[in-house]
């Protein structure tokens, strides 16, 4: 249907709006700044690596596992993150991916250096992209709803006023650490959609600056929205495959870019007060 | 029946003692005021009644149930809303979804109704008479930030009312209004009470106070110097003692 290098990239595209979808339910919606969200990616790609490597668990069997692990391990480290105020929080998410990422590079289990290869999926690369839209899909559906529930009330309430959402009635840890579960649950998808696809990880895939990637991405497209993501995911995703050659500054041009974002569209880049939306609505109404 | 009681209540920040040993308590159906100079500990009364903060020394007991040590959001759920002295409404939601965050209070605890939307026409419904009980209706769909600060107060006092609380806390809600948006808000006062809601009340406009309240308790530099009928209190030496060294409130009131 489509050749190798469009399949690629669009595999790719798929997996970044499930990250982009899955941090903007912890910082989008909760709140909850987090600059290391690629530890919560990686982990879910080392997860499936060895249950797929090591254990010799089929993709299905491991998927199911590799999400409830990353839940879990995502709640865990969301602990040390309750305590701490905005700024501080910044910084144990950025700690965070720096020891986990320290952690699949030098402890011999996680293959150190080498990482991890031989990841097979049992299908072609047009299966993969059909599964990996799926997904996006399903991830779209689950996140249309989560805003609507009660759980995406209350993490938005926690979002505005923490004090104000817990003196009427909302428990705001428990909240916030539903917030990490299921965003990291979701990372942990998409970590276990990359494992395969690449068939070979390494520590390096999750570092800061990917974390850095997947942030600007939802600033981009609009943090806190449905579409942000998504649109966030697809356009910034779509830029290295463009303009390949700037791409070496790549982290540069990101972190530029959120600066400039928070600064002049904290909407996102389709927000209701950016300049791309105002500009349109003014041609409509002259037209 | 009592419904709370404040015991030997103490609080110190580091060094300094906003709340010494203060003990009082509520009748159901009454409005109480609390009265006092700045700085004599009244929002730390409320913060503490309220969970925000952990008394030093002392109990609170709650309809015979000690909930100092619970957090804020199980003290909202035992039937304690306050509202706060520099208001907090959420500012980027509308005036509906205000309410409907403290409705949820019912659906919050379990999963299984917490994964229900919330914006479904019961719901909405319900937030819509609570706005109508304060007479904001017309605001439902007005942005929390946009407000001007009288309608802000009485968001607030829809909030609380959304828990379907027993007990009131408000935090000086005629501060920094207008005239006739204050005369408003003490309607509404006087409606709750009508209502049968208790309320606690902290007013720096004595005139306000001793009109609405049965019952006055005086806190100067964390301690209770006084408590009793609005007449007893007026004429109290060491209440006009206290204010007259911040410049004699209660003669203007
Ligand atoms: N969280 C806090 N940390 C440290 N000190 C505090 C804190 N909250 C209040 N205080 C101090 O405790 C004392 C009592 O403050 P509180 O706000 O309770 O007074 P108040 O009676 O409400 O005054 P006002 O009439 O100005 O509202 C003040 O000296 C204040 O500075
Ligand atoms: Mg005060």
């Amino acid at each position: 249907m489509f050749g190798g290098y469009t399949l690629t990239v669009a595999i790719n595209i798929g997996i970044y709006i499930i990250l982009a979808i899955s941090l903007n339910v912890i910082t989008g919606y909760a709140g909850q700044i987090s600059l290391g969200h690629a530890a919560f990616w990686g982990i879910g790609a080392y997860c499936s690596a060895l249950l797929a490597t090591k254990a010799g668990l089929p993709f299905w069997v491991v998927l199911p596992l590799t999400i409830a692990l990353t839940t879990l391990i995502g709640s865990l480290l969301a602990i040390p993150c309750l305590r701490v105020r905005e700024d501080f929080l910044a910084i144990t998410t950025i700690g965070i991916n720096f020891v986990v990422q320290a952690v699949f590079l030098y402890v011999p289990f996680f293959g150190g250096a080498m990482g991890i290869g031989g990841i097979q999926a049992p299908f072609g690369m047009s299966s993969f992209f059909w599964i990996t839209w799926g997904f996006v899909l399903l991830c779209v559906v689950l996140d249309r709803w989560l805003v609507r529930s009660w759980i995406g009330l209350a993490l938005e309430s926690i979002r505005e006023d923490e004090t104000a959402a817990a003196i009427s009635g909302i428990d705001v840890v428990k909240f916030k650490v539903l917030a990490f579960a299921i965003g990291s649950g979701l990372a942990g998808l998409a970590g276990h959609l990359y494992a395969y696809f690449m068939t070979f990880i390494s520590a390096d895939d999750f570092g800061f600056p990917q974390s850095i990637v997947i942030l600007s991405m939802i600033v981009f497209g609009g943090i806190g929205t449905l579409r942000g993501p998504v649109l966030g995911a697809i356009i910034l995703g779509l830029a290295p495959e463009l303009f390949r050659p700037i791409m070496e500054y790549r982290t540069l041009i990101y972190g530029a870019l959120l600066i400039f974002m928070m600064r002049f569209q904290p909407g996102g880049i389709l927000g209701e007060e950016s300049l791309i939306l105002r500009t349109f609505r003014g041609v409509r109404q002259r037209a | 029946m009592t419904l709370l009681q404040v015991k030997s209540l103490t609080k110190d920040f580091g060094g300094l003692r906003a709340l010494e040993d203060v003990t009082f308590h509520l009748e159901e159906g009454e409005i109480l005021g609390i009265i006092g100079p700045n700085g004599a500990g009244k929002t730390t009364l409320f913060n503490i009644i309220s969970g925000v903060l952990r008394p030093t020394r002392g109990e609170i007991v709650f309809r015979g149930i000690p909930v100092h040590r619970l957090r804020p959001h199980q003290i909202a759920m035992a039937g304690i809303a306050r509202t706060f002295q520099i208001v907090r409404p959420f500012n980027n939601f509308t005036v509906l979804k205000n309410v409907l965050v403290a409705l949820g209070h019912r659906f919050y605890p379990r999963l299984l109704s917490s994964v229900s939307p919330f914006e479904v026409r019961d719901h909405v419904e319900a937030a819509h008479e609570i706005l109508r009980r304060v007479g904001m209706d017309a605001y439902k769909d007005s942005i929390a930030k946009n407000l001007p600060l009288g309608l802000k107060k009485h968001l607030e006092i829809a909030r609380a009312l959304a828990l379907e609380p027993k007990l009131l806390l408000l935090d000086e809600p005629m501060a920094g209004l207008q005239h006739g948006e204050a005369e408003r808000l003490a309607a509404l006062i006087r409606q709750l009470r009508q209502e049968g809601i208790t309320i606690i009340l902290i007013e720096h406009n004595v005139q306000v106070v001793m009109d609405l309240c049965e019952r006055i308790v005086v806190l100067d530099h964390g301690v209770k110097i006084a408590e009793g009928l609005p007449e007893e209190i007026r004429t109290d030496p060491r209440v006009i003692e206290a204010y007259l060294g911040t410049g004699g409130e209660v003669a203007q009131g």
